[in-house]
């Protein structure tokens, strides 16, 4: 019983009624309850006696209505005891229930919640990521002080963890907690900087939130994520990238100076700022004058473009907001049109919109100008809707389009909507002093809507008449006495004190009528409302001032009038006004000067727009929404003067570094130019392990350093598994290892590889649909070459004086030839590069993984292949502890080098722990050039993976060694391609094929005579067994007998051409014809092999 | 960010509130009450409301307002968009969103949304990944989980929540492998008294529906991509692509889902389908008024209107009004002063219409406005803006799925004012 009543103090008598109810619905045992209260202890009694049970559907039914509970906000305190009980049960349903109930009421029980936190802290160690993740998520979210050091202790330990999901999780739980003990702060800041290093995009936008929350102050730990940041936002979640883009702008608009150029006012302050800076740059660089955009500023904006297409809204909002505060002027028009798409989106969502909208109208007219359509008002609008809308157009108007938003307001005005209709008319009124030219037409279309029929409407013009008439020097006679002719139709007291206002104002330009409506009112005064009756005071005082012959008896009736008013605001008018009007004695020198008081010439109101002063907030916040500071708004700061030190942006080596590096580090502190040095390649020299080290003169280290160096200088471009980056390293590696000839040799086969790549890109795309990817891939990869080729022209140059100054001439070549392939994201405004950065690192690994590695049946020019392709042992799962892999020739041209052979290698992880880091180490021999495939971060157990790389053979069967390299061991493998793998078909008519093989005759000609296996006679499978073991194309003969295939080699690129002559039955004549003479024996005991064969 | 959540139903009970942080006390929704009360129309409440501690962000669906509680500095249109992807994703796991099928289903409701915010900052959104943790309810699972004593509870982390595609589940298995899309247009105009059109725009969005197995990676072209003024991609899309060679490649979600929406550049004319011929009148001084409609299609391109809808919120001062349709029926509410009639079928040869007279209050002035018209209407099979498909492909799975693509035009906001 005890229970009972504490939850009835607890929950209230009403919810203990909802609850008996609850009882009676789902509980059939409680039918017969009268009593409520009884019903209801009863329920609770055996939902406890379910829980307790051993049954798990008894427990499971008893925790799904308790959450009932919770949902509809009734209190289930009471069974805390019993339900904690059940926090370690195993099925997970319940558990998961569970979790609901203890963060609901782990606050108010917070001894009995002490028990389940071994369970959790349990659970912190299971192997199943989402049990690790979702206890740390209830721990975390338990708030009692007792378990803070606890709770500090998961997060720490769950923000190394592997799984990226369980990271994301503890970027999630460090807000918690900084909440439930802000002293933490300090110890958190250190988690924080550590999740900030993530490079996993899942943890980027929860650390970004936590960020937010915890120091947003701490700007400085974002300068090293900056440049890493930019670059993944793209591929970040939507609601990452919202909180990510509204960071950055924060943090942009303190580190970089204003691009908004002079002579475009923006905002008197800022143009201020930037009239500073601009001195202040002066001393920095010789010709400050034209702005240069820091092109880290330039990255931001690149990377947030495309985002203007995102589905969701909000991200949508905030690149918007973005660059209307960070972009140069001309710039910003970008999020016009999707701006004005989200229109189309919710109600709610258009109110937001629509609000942004206007504010930013106010400033930029142009902006919107074009879309002026769409802010067109519909009858089914929701009234804010409507509201918002009209304030747009009213901004929106100028000279040239006023006569259509005129138009367009005369439907409005007579809408049935009155208040909107009353706000038309305010509208009109601000277009009327905003456009000199269309003043009169507005007033008279104003006073037209006097005869309306509805009188806030006919109020509503009266009180924008009386406005303008103000600001209108010019004499409005008739206007005020067409007023005066229907003031007595005019109820609304508002407008009929506003027209006696006029009266009174302009008194002497109707002087015969003032007197007359004096008259009236005089008649009427006791029954006006009070507003009424001010204004009939005032009028009667400046008519005496003014016409005192005809009015002095009037004015001292309503003043005696007043005087007895039950007003005492209107007895203290009058009292006050009798002073100042009527001479007498007491009165002392303040009624000489009553004309000048009451005739005074007034200023004229203002008519302006709502959100005049609505820019003093970052759009799209809730505190711009709502016009009022939100609590936690963190303002925009101004640009700075100068901008702070860019360097900072530098990533630095985060693993051991490298002694080499270090000394390039210390020279790079030296030069002040090096701000374009990252210390990136520590990492890749790591990855790279010792090879390089062995060869590491000071030369080799610092052009390696110099090649990274335009890298995007962030060290994840080189891990995020871009191609180009990885590309480019593995170039760097190389030239930097080896001689100063091979590097020439490299330089010129290479152009000749990008000349050969073109060309495979236009016969590609000439094929069939059906491998589109394929060469839209290869389009992309080319297109991607020749864009940051052009921007090599940009950064080159700046780079270029750099690094000349202390490397010998040499170490250039090879620097140049990396930047032509490398996606640069670092080039300073190079508008061609800001296509090329659209595409995410990840979004071309995951298009090379499908495009590439998942098309099996392979295209060629002219050529079936056949079959499943043959799959070699790589390496066996026995000898790789776990590790196993098989390769393949896909027998396609490799994409980033056509003089390497295409192999795809499968990595099968059999163990039983996840496989990381997996990537390719060391090679030999020397003369083998190899194109790595990107780092695989992590293998799951059974999970396999397929990758693609590249073997330059150099025609030769040589095999190629490398090692394969997880995070903990290395694996010496080695490849030995069959000959006929060195090939790539050509397709050759029969006469050239004649004419070629006449060229290699001689000692270029080797052939055999075989007895084939009489299964392998006709031709089609004759061929097939050919084009199987040689990956050739064939040629189209006119004999049956004869069939002639053509190939070249891959490396050098020498014809290779083969000649099956059938003879007799079984007899053939096999002919090899190549000048690569190794290549024709070898060749030719194959395919005598493969045709002998059964 | 989201503190609390509440939902209210029309009547203004809250019949589920859900905390992630400290538990805020109900009546914070005293001031979203308030503003209710102060609004004369349901949409009308403002959807940002400021009370002294917290901020109220709401959204109305399905007659169900949505308001979160916030705390402190946060984008409204986060909190928006997210509400809307909440109900979004009931109506997926549920059919409809009701506030009968959310307290039928509140457990579910409820471990939706614990998946989905996490201290009030968004977890899982994707409807693939929700799936693979809490599995939606049907009939046939409830039973079997009544017997088996299994779980609608996913015991392992979605795959798709670590990889780069997440918005795909793996594993996916069809034994009918089909692709469909829908190029659904909407037509927004008005139109003015004389006829003449004042604002035309197309939006059209392209809904999927695909089950495919494996992970088939897609490509859509269209004849004549340059039509597309604007788009905004559903995050499969590979941008890139579309920016190079206006060809949408993607990997699909599995099921439904909105791959692109888009805007047809206003440069373009855009064709009305319909044309409506009216004669409103009310004459001073008598208490009736003439009403007079007749509706017609026009550059329709051979293709039926269908599901014509016409409505008009007639003048507060008219009482009743004595109508008779050429074809389908019409209602009229004296309350909500609201005419609809339900036309149906456009006949070329016969065109609809609907006449007669209304009687209006005696003693009443005429009304001053006209009504406008709003009308809905289907065009099967049409695209109002050409927008054509040219070819689908898929690769990286072997098997030939069956393809379709459907076009429609509908009305969006289509207004007359007369």
């Amino acid at each position: 019983m005890s229970t009972n009543t504490s939850y009835n103090d607890q929950g209230g008598a009403e919810a203990a009624v909802e609850v008996g109810q609850e009882g009676t619905l789902t509980s059939s045992g409680t039918g017969a309850g009268f009593g409520l209260f009884s019903t209801d202890f009863k329920k609770n009694d055996d939902l406890k006696e379910m829980l307790e049970s051993n049954k798990e559907s008894l427990k499971l039914e008893a925790m799904k209505r308790i959450v009932g509970l919770i949902a509809k906000g009734k209190n289930a305190s009471e069974l805390f005891p019993a339900v904690v009980k059940n926090v370690a049960n195993k099925n997970i349903e319940l558990k998961k229930l569970v979790y609901v109930y203890l963060v609901r009421y782990a606050e108010e029980q917070q001894d009995l919640a002490l028990l389940s936190i071994s369970t959790f802290q349990r659970a912190l160690k299971d192997p199943n990521q989402l049990i690790r993740a979702s206890a740390l998520r209830v721990l975390s979210s338990i708030r009692v002080p007792i378990i803070v050091p606890i709770m500090m202790l998961a997060i720490k330990e769950s923000a190394s963890d592997m799984s990226p999901y369980v990271r994301k999780t503890s970027a999630h739980a460090i807000q918690k907690l900084y909440s439930l003990d802000p002293d933490q702060r300090e110890h958190l800041i250190e988690v924080i900087e550590k999740l900030l290093k993530d490079k996993s995009t899942l943890v980027a936008g929860s650390v970004v939130m936590a960020f937010e929350e915890v120091c947003p102050d701490r700007i400085d730990l974002i300068h090293k994520n900056y440049r890493k940041l930019c670059n993944l936002l793209v591929d970040v979640e939507e609601w990452g990238q919202v909180v990510i883009i509204c960071m950055l702008t924060r943090y942009a608009r303190t580190q970089f100076t204003s691009p908004w150029q002079e002579g475009v006012s923006f905002d008197e302050n800022n143009e201020k700022a930037f009239y500073d800076s601009d001195s202040e740059e002066k001393r920095d660089r010789t010709e400050a004058k034209p702005y240069m955009m820091d092109p880290d500023h330039r990255l931001l904006l690149r990377n947030t473009k495309p985002l203007l297409q995102s589905r969701n809204t909000a991200v949508v909002m905030a690149v918007a907001q973005l660059y209307w505060h960070l972009a140069p002027t001309h710039e910003v028009s970008t999020v016009t049109k999707s701006l004005v798409r989200l229109l189309r989106s919710h109600r709610e969502v258009q109110y937001v919109v629509l609000q942004n909208i206007a504010t930013m109208s106010i400033q930029r007219k142009g902006m919107f100008e074009p879309y002026m359509k769409s802010f067109y008002v519909r009858s089914t609008d929701a009234t804010h809707i409507k509201t918002l809308k009209l304030e747009i157009l009213t901004n929106l108007a100028n000279e040239a389009n006023i006569s259509t938003i005129l138009r367009e307001f005369q439907t409005y005005v007579k809408s049935q909507d009155k208040a909107f209709a009353a706000a038309t008319i305010q509208a009109i009124g601000r277009c009327a002093t905003n456009i000199s030219e269309v003043t009169d037409t507005c007033l008279n279309g104003l006073v037209l809507l006097l005869s309306n029929r509805d009188e806030t409407v006919v109020a509503e013009s009266v009180v924008v008449i009386k406005k303008l008439l103000q600001t209108q020097p010019t004499q409005h006679s008739d206007i005020i006495k067409h007023m005066a002719k229907l003031f007595d139709k005019i109820t609304v007291a508002m407008a009929r004190a506003s027209i006696l206002w006029l009266i009174g104002e302009y008194c002497e330009r109707v002087p015969k009528i003032a007197p007359d409506v004096l008259r009236k009112m005089a008649k009427s005064f006791t029954s006006e409302e009070d507003i009424v009756k001010l204004q009939i005071v005032n009028l009667a005082a400046k008519l005496y001032l003014t016409n005192s012959k005809q009015t002095k008896l009037l004015t001292q009736y309503i003043l005696n009038l007043g005087k007895y008013d039950q007003n005492y605001d209107i007895r203290d008018r009058t009292r006050f006004i009798r002073q100042l009007i009527v001479p007498n004695e007491k009165s002392g020198a303040l009624s000489r000067y009553a004309r000048r008081i009451l005739l005074a010439p007034k200023p004229a109101p203002l008519l302006q727009s709502a959100f005049k002063d609505r820019d003093r907030f970052q759009l799209g916040t809730l505190s711009h929404s709502l016009n009022l500071k939100a609590s936690g708004y963190q303002e925009l700061s101004d640009w700075p003067a100068v901008a702070p030190d860019q360097s900072v942006r530098n990533v630095e080596v985060i693993e051991p570094v490298h002694e080499t590096v270090a000394s390039v580090k210390k020279s790079k502190a030296a030069k002040s130019e090096d701000k374009f040095y990252s210390d990136s390649e520590g990492e890749q020299e790591d990855r790279k392990g010792s090879r390089n080290s062995s060869s590491s003169s000071n030369d080799s280290s610092s052009s390696s350093s110099s090649s990274s160096s335009e890298g995007s200088g962030s060290e994840e471009s080189e891990e995020e598994t871009s191609d180009e980056s990885a590309k480019s390293s593995s170039q760097s590696e190389k030239s930097s290892s080896e001689s100063e000839a091979d590097q020439k040799k490299e330089k010129n086969k290479k152009n000749a590889n990008s000349k050969a790549k073109s060309k495979a890109v236009d016969s590609e795309s000439e094929e069939e649909n059906n491998n589109g990817p394929m060469a839209s891939s290869s389009s992309e990869e080319g297109s991607s070459a020749s864009e940051s080729s052009a921007s090599d022209s940009d950064s080159g140059t700046e780079q270029k004086k750099s690094s000349s100054k202390s490397k010998p001439k040499v170490q250039e070549r090879p620097r140049k030839e990396v930047s032509l392939l490398d996606l640069d994201d670092v080039t300073p405004s190079a508008p061609t590069t800001s296509k090329a950065s659209v595409y995410s690192p990840s979004l071309l690994s995951d298009l090379e993984g499908l495009s590439l590695s998942s098309v099996s049946s392979p295209m060629q020019v002219n050529v079936q292949t056949f079959g499943p392709v043959k799959s070699h042992e790589l390496l066996h799962h026995m000898s790789g502890k776990g590790l196993s892999a098989r390769y393949h020739f896909p027998r396609q041209p490799f994409l980033y080098q056509p003089s390497m052979v295409h192999l795809q290698v499968t990595l099968t992880n059999t163990s039983d722990h996840p496989l990381e880091g997996l990537h390719v180490g060391d090679h030999s021999p020397a003369s083998i050039t190899l194109h790595r495939f990107n780092t695989v971060d992590r293998l799951e157990p059974q999970a396999s993976v397929t990758v693609s790389m590249g073997i330059d053979f150099n025609d030769s069967t040589q095999a190629a060694n490398f090692q394969l390299c997880t995070k903990e061991a290395e694996f010496s493998v080695s490849i030995q391609p069959a000959v006929g793998e060195l090939l790539l078909p050509t397709s050759l008519t029969q006469p050239d094929f004649e004419k070629e093989q006449g060229k290699l005759q001689g000692m270029n000609e080797t052939s055999a005579t075989i007895t084939m296996a009489a299964s392998h006679c006709s031709s089609a499978v004759l061929s097939k067994r050919v084009l199987s073991m040689a990956h050739l194309g064939e040629v189209i003969t006119g004999h049956d007998s004869i069939h002639r295939f053509a190939g070249r080699t891959v490396s050098s690129g020498a014809l290779v051409l083969v000649t099956v002559e059938q003879r007799e039955a079984t007899g053939a004549t096999i002919t090899v014809n190549t000048d690569k003479t190794v290549m024709a024996s070898m060749l030719l005991r194959d395919l005598k092999q493969a045709l002998a064969s059964a | 960010m989201i503190h609390s959540l509440f939902l209210v139903n029309a009547s203004g009970d809250i019949f589920l509130e859900k905390h992630w942080k400290s538990v805020v006390s109900r009546s914070v929704c005293d001031y979203f009450f308030e503003a209710q009360e102060r609004a004369t129309e349901p949409e009308n409440v403002p959807p940002v409301i400021p009370t002294p501690h917290h901020y109220l962000i709401s959204v109305l669906r399905h007659r169900i307002y949505f308001v979160a509680v916030i705390q402190s500095e946060v984008p409204p249109l986060f909190v928006i968009e997210f509400l809307h992807r909440v109900v979004d994703t009931f109506q997926d796991y549920f059919g409809v969103c009701t506030e009968a099928a959310i307290k039928d289903n509140v457990v579910v409701v409820y471990e939706l949304l614990e998946e989905m915010l996490d201290n009030g900052f968004p977890l899982a959104t994707e409807s693939n990944i929700l799936k693979e943790l809490i599995k939606p309810p049907t009939i046939l699972r409830t039973m079997v989980n009544t017997i088996t004593g299994s779980t609608n509870v996913g015991e392992q982390l979605p795959t798709g929540q670590l990889s780069v595609v997440p918005w795909r589940r793996t594993g996916v298995k069809y034994t009918n492998n089909e692709a469909y899309f829908d190029v659904v247009e909407e037509i927004d105009v008005i139109i003015d008294k004389s006829g003449s059109t004042i604002t035309a725009e197309i939006q059209g969005v392209i809904d999927a529906c695909v089950k495919l197995t494996g992970m088939p990676d897609l490509t859509l072209s269209f004849m004549n991509p340059r039509l597309l003024d604007d788009v905004s991609f559903h995050p499969c899309v590979r941008f890139k692509r579309w920016e190079a060679e206006r060809i949408l490649s993607f990997i699909p979600p599995d099921g439904n889902f909105r791959l692109l929406s888009y805007h047809v550049s206003s440069q373009n004319l855009v064709a009305i389908p319909v044309y409506v011929k009216h004669n409103i009148t009310f004459r001073e001084g008598s208490s009736q008024g003439r009403f007079d409609l007749t509706l017609g299609p026009k550059q329709t391109m051979g293709k039926g209107v269908e599901a014509v809808l016409v409505s008009s919120q007639l003048p507060r001062g008219v009482l009743n009004a004595n109508l008779s349709a050429s074809q389908g029926t019409y209602t009229f509410d004296p309350v909500t002063k609201m005419l609809t009639w339900d036309v149906g079928k456009i006949n070329p040869q016969k065109l609809p219409s609907l006449k007669g007279s209304m009687s209006l209050q005696t003693g009443a002035s005429k009304p001053d406005e006209n009504p406008s018209i709003n009308i809905q209407f289907k065009i099967q099979q049409m695209a109002i803006s050409g927008l054509k498909v040219n070819r689908l492909d898929m690769y990286g799975e072997k098997y030939k799925p069956f393809k379709g693509i459907k076009y429609m035009t509908k009305a969006g906001k289509f207004q007359v004012r007369t």
